[in-house]
């Protein structure tokens, strides 16, 4: 999934509709192209009204990553002027102008490529549109464009001074540098400002920002779904008598495929208490039926029988196994990491409005192409004529994209249903959040290391199973070889460290329960294996854990080297040499994903009950060039408390097929008392930048579960509060 | 039913349906969207708004009755702790995604309206009510810190 941008094409237009305005943007022929009457070819990043406004447009959506901080940084920072002189606005669905150059020709957000993917595009983008400013002023002026600059707003040179908004139209006139001067990044003064404020503070803060649950258009229908309580299950008969009683009640309709019933009504409440007022039989022959203890069983036995499939094949199962066998010592342990719901914090809903010729899907839309593509299809209309309008979103830690598009095609159906006259809000309860799936399947590990008389470690066998997100999916081709769906194996298979011998071998674990990825996706689960392990073999062959990882990360590649660097420099702020106050214990983990580097060390204490307190987490991180240092540190801070919050409390469990957990108050979620203060060190880099969203999360967990292990239990079943770990 | 509310120092009357909690009398009739839907149990605070001042969580308050009070939303915040709250989530760039936001600084504004230099302890105390999915606890518990703090320093 990636893709380098080694072009620096420009073109340049401006539309018969703003014949004044500077639009600049990236090819993506990679050719100088003008772009009269906004012909699809261009890619606009940058505009700039005849009255001097500059906008930026953001090709990525913002669920709290803080692209809309990002991307106007750089443009703002190769274009000369403030970050707080620039406005932004999401950009509209269009994968051949606004594709994420690491997904191909598909507009969307996610795997931490947002900054990564535009940084160059974006800087390009405004250096190119300071070049042309530059340019038309030295026309008027009839000096050299040399002499002049643009800072704050106004070009100044040669003895005057005058605002850019005189240039734009000439600047719109003239040619795109091929080629824009871009600034040395030792002059550089916002990209790595730690003051940086981020440009959605303000609407947040006061409540303006406007999310897609805000989405109140004048005769709009509400749409709620009532699903089957098992994954599977199809609606026998539907009775929707009881509802016409409930105030604003619309309608019931089953949905065409019989996986559930949609019910309108004229708003959110009345919505909500008409399902629960219709009354659905289910026919269950083709669901889910069975509870977490058969599916953990059937889960165990899984890991435990020989692999279906070989991720990685190092000396072989056979010869793997005969040298632990004969090993000197052994380290061995089997782990079940539970059903996990991302729960973001704004329940999944979107709007679909009719217009003249088409629809417009108001929605915190994260696959856009793929969004756009599932309502062409369900509605049977042109891609022309469907417009999506972003909003921001609350949250998605990997919801709000699926491959199936599913509450975007749930929302398209019910607009369909609903006769396409009303703009119809699909709305998502927590409930259904909860129980509705796309959930980080569980998984189990087993795994057996084998270490030499003198405690080095000669071999390591490494089985999986768990149900696979891309297999039977139209990513398939690319994430699937030879049965092996790599995001079930990520961060074992790859790993950094030089382990001699090790075979890994996966097995698929089939359910109707469905699947998605999860903040960090396959990480969030082998980071905890690898990272446990790691520590158990350091203590059976008596080595301090950083150094035993230190010891294994020794060969010289640069992926190992900054590995290292980040696991030094969490040891050395964190103090790991000094041995913590009494009554504390540290644990330290590192692990790298998406192209980003963390270490971290976690810090405990134990009250006199034995309750454990999470009093300090120290994270480095090497995460190449940090555009937006703050930004960074806020991704890191959180993905740890999203980590650690689930390894603590967190899992989704069945009864007889049904999902237990209903909401917050059984799917406790981390609250502000359960983690102390979180310390984060960003290794200074000239590297391009790599993703930030999702590295904090892999070594969180572990790191926790080491620090508890120092004089506690190893935990090998999560989550850890209902597996003998009481937090205080 | 006709319900006669005070919200944001505005006397309103609006029909809604009997039961219908005050988070959908705010968010679908008054179409005062910055109150959110978390959980609807009152188990994640993102509906918090203030009556006579006290947070209290509108997806389980009947907004029968409550003709005398005084409802405050995220868009009518204006008291003093209020905008000490939010000149702080700004300097300590507290919001990720967002969502969460408007109940939390109810919540702090609240807080600091009864107790104008609160300790660690009595933040997070208060604030434990208030659930952020993307964890800018750290954030939260040094920006109400903060706002403490310029609080203190406005009324010298």
């Amino acid at each position: 999934m990636t893709a380098t941008l080694t072009r620096r094409d420009f073109l340049q237009g401006a539309s018969a509709a703003v014949a004044t305005a500077l639009v600049v943007g990236y090819s993506p022929r990679g050719t100088l192209a003008a772009a009269p009457n906004g012909d699809g070819s261009l890619t606009p990043f940058v505009k700039i009204g005849a009255d001097g406004q500059i906008a930026v447009i953001v090709k990525h959506f913002e669920m709290g990553q803080g692209t809309t901080t990002g991307l106007p940084t750089l443009v703002a920072e190769e274009l000369g002027v403030e970050l707080d002189e620039v406005a932004v606005e999401f950009a509209p669905s269009d994968a051949k102008l606004y594709a994420n150059l690491f997904f191909g020709g598909f507009q969307g957000t996610g795997g931490s490529t947002a900054l990564a993917n535009s940084f160059m595009q974006y800087r390009n983008a405004g250096a190119a549109a300071r070049e042309m400013l530059l340019n038309a002023a030295a026309q008027a002026w009839n000096v050299d464009p040399s002499t002049l600059d643009l800072s704050n707003g106004m070009i100044s040179g040669a003895g005057r001074q005058a605002p850019i908004a005189e240039f734009v139209s000439v600047a719109s006139t003239m040619e795109v540098p091929a080629e824009p001067q871009l600034k040395s990044p030792d002059t550089f003064r916002l990209i790595g400002n730690p003051n940086t404020s981020r440009r959605d503070n303000e609407p947040k803060i006061t409540g303006t920002a406007q999310f897609a649950m805000d989405v109140q258009l004048p005769d709009q229908l509400v749409a709620v779904i009532k699903r089957s309580p098992r994954f599977g299950g199809m609606v026998a008969s539907l009775d929707s008598s009881e509802a016409s009683a409930v105030p604003g009640f619309v309608d019931a309709v089953t949905l065409p495929a019989g996986n559930g019933v949609v019910v309108y009504a004229e708003d959110t409440w009345g919505a909500l208490q008409a399902r629960e007022a219709i009354a659905v039989e289910w026919d269950f022959a083709l669901a889910e039926n069975r509870s977490s203890d058969e599916l953990d069983s059937a889960l165990l036995a899984a890991v435990n029988a020989p692999p279906d499939f070989v991720a990685k094949e190092g000396p072989g199962l056979e010869e793997t196994s005969r040298l632990i066998d004969n090993a000197a010592q052994t380290v061995e342990a089997e782990f079940y990491l539970p059903w996990l719901c991302h729960a973001p914090m704004e329940p999944l809903t979107c709007t679909i409005e009719p217009t003249a010729d088409g629809v417009r899907l108001h929605d915190g839309c994260q696959f856009t192409t793929g969004s756009h593509q599932a309502l062409a299809a369900v509605l049977e209309l042109p891609m022309e004529n469907i417009e999506i309008n972003t909003v921001y979103a609350g949250g998605s830690f990997g919801r709000r994209a699926t491959m199936s598009a599913d509450y975007t095609v749930e929302a398209a159906i019910a607009f369909a249903l609903s006769g396409r006259s009303r703009p119809v809000k699909l709305v998502w309860s927590r409930e259904d959040d909860l129980s509705g799936g796309a959930y980080r399947s569980a998984f189990a590990h087993k795994v057996r290391v084998g270490l030499d008389a003198d405690g080095r470690m000669i071999a390591w066998d490494h089985r999986i199973a768990g149900k696979p997100i891309f297999k039977g999916t139209l990513f398939e081709q690319a994430f699937v070889h030879n049965g092996v769906d790599h995001s079930s194996v990520e961060g074992v298979a790859d790993t950094l460290y030089g382990i001699p011998g090790q075979f890994v071998g996966l097995t698929d674990f089939n359910s109707a329960i469905t699947v998605n990825w999860w903040r960090s996706v396959g990480h969030s689960h082998t980071a905890y294996v690898m990272e446990s392990v790691m520590d158990m073999a350091a203590k059976a062959s008596g080595r301090d854990p950083v150094a035993w990882r230190l010891d294994h990360l020794s060969e010289g590649s640069k992926d190992q080297q900054r590995l290292a660097g980040v696991l030094r420099l969490a040891a050395e702020k964190s103090g790991w040499d000094r041995p913590p106050a009494p009554g504390r214990s540290r644990g330290v983990a590192a692990h790298k994903s998406f192209s980003t580097y963390a270490a971290q060390v976690v810090e405990i204490s134990r009250d006199a009950s034995d309750s454990v307190k999470i009093e300090k987490v120290t994270c480095a991180v090497d995460c190449g060039m940090a555009v937006n240092p703050d930004i960074v540190k806020a991704q890191i801070e959180g993905g740890i408390g999203y980590g650690i919050g689930h390894v603590m409390r967190n899992e989704i469990t069945f009864e007889n097929g049904s999902v237990i957990q209903s909401n917050f108050p059984n799917y406790q979620p981390l609250r502000i008392s359960d983690i102390g203060a979180i310390e984060v060190h960003i290794v200074d880099s000239r590297e391009s930048p790599t993703g930030i969203g999702e590295p904090g999360l892999p070594p969180s967990g572990p790191a926790l579960a080491n620090a508890i292990a120092v004089d506690g239990p190893r935990v090998t079943r999560l989550p850890m509060a209902a597996n003998g770990v009481r937090f205080a | 039913m006709l319900l006669k509310l005070n919200v944001n120092g505005q006397q309103i009357e609006v029909e809604a349906a009997e039961g219908m909690p005050l988070l959908w009398v705010l968010r679908d009739k008054l179409k005062l969207t910055g109150t959110k839907y978390g959980c609807g149990v009152a188990s994640c605070g993102a509906c918090t708004v203030h009556v006579d001042g006290v947070p209290v969580r509108s997806c389980v308050m009947s907004p029968q009755n409550l003709a005398d009070a005084e409802i405050t939303t995220i868009e009518g915040l204006s008291s003093r702790p209020g905008r000490a709250v939010q000149q702080a989530w700004a300097e300590h760039n507290v919001v990720q995604c967002g969502y969460c936001q408007s109940g939390q600084i109810m919540s702090a504004a609240g807080l600091l309206a009864a107790n104008s230099s609160p300790d660690v302890s009595e933040i997070e105390t208060h604030m434990s009510g208030n659930v952020c999915r993307c964890a800018t606890y750290q954030r939260i518990r040094s920006a109400v810190a903060r706002a403490a703090e310029i609080l203190k320093e406005e009324s010298q």
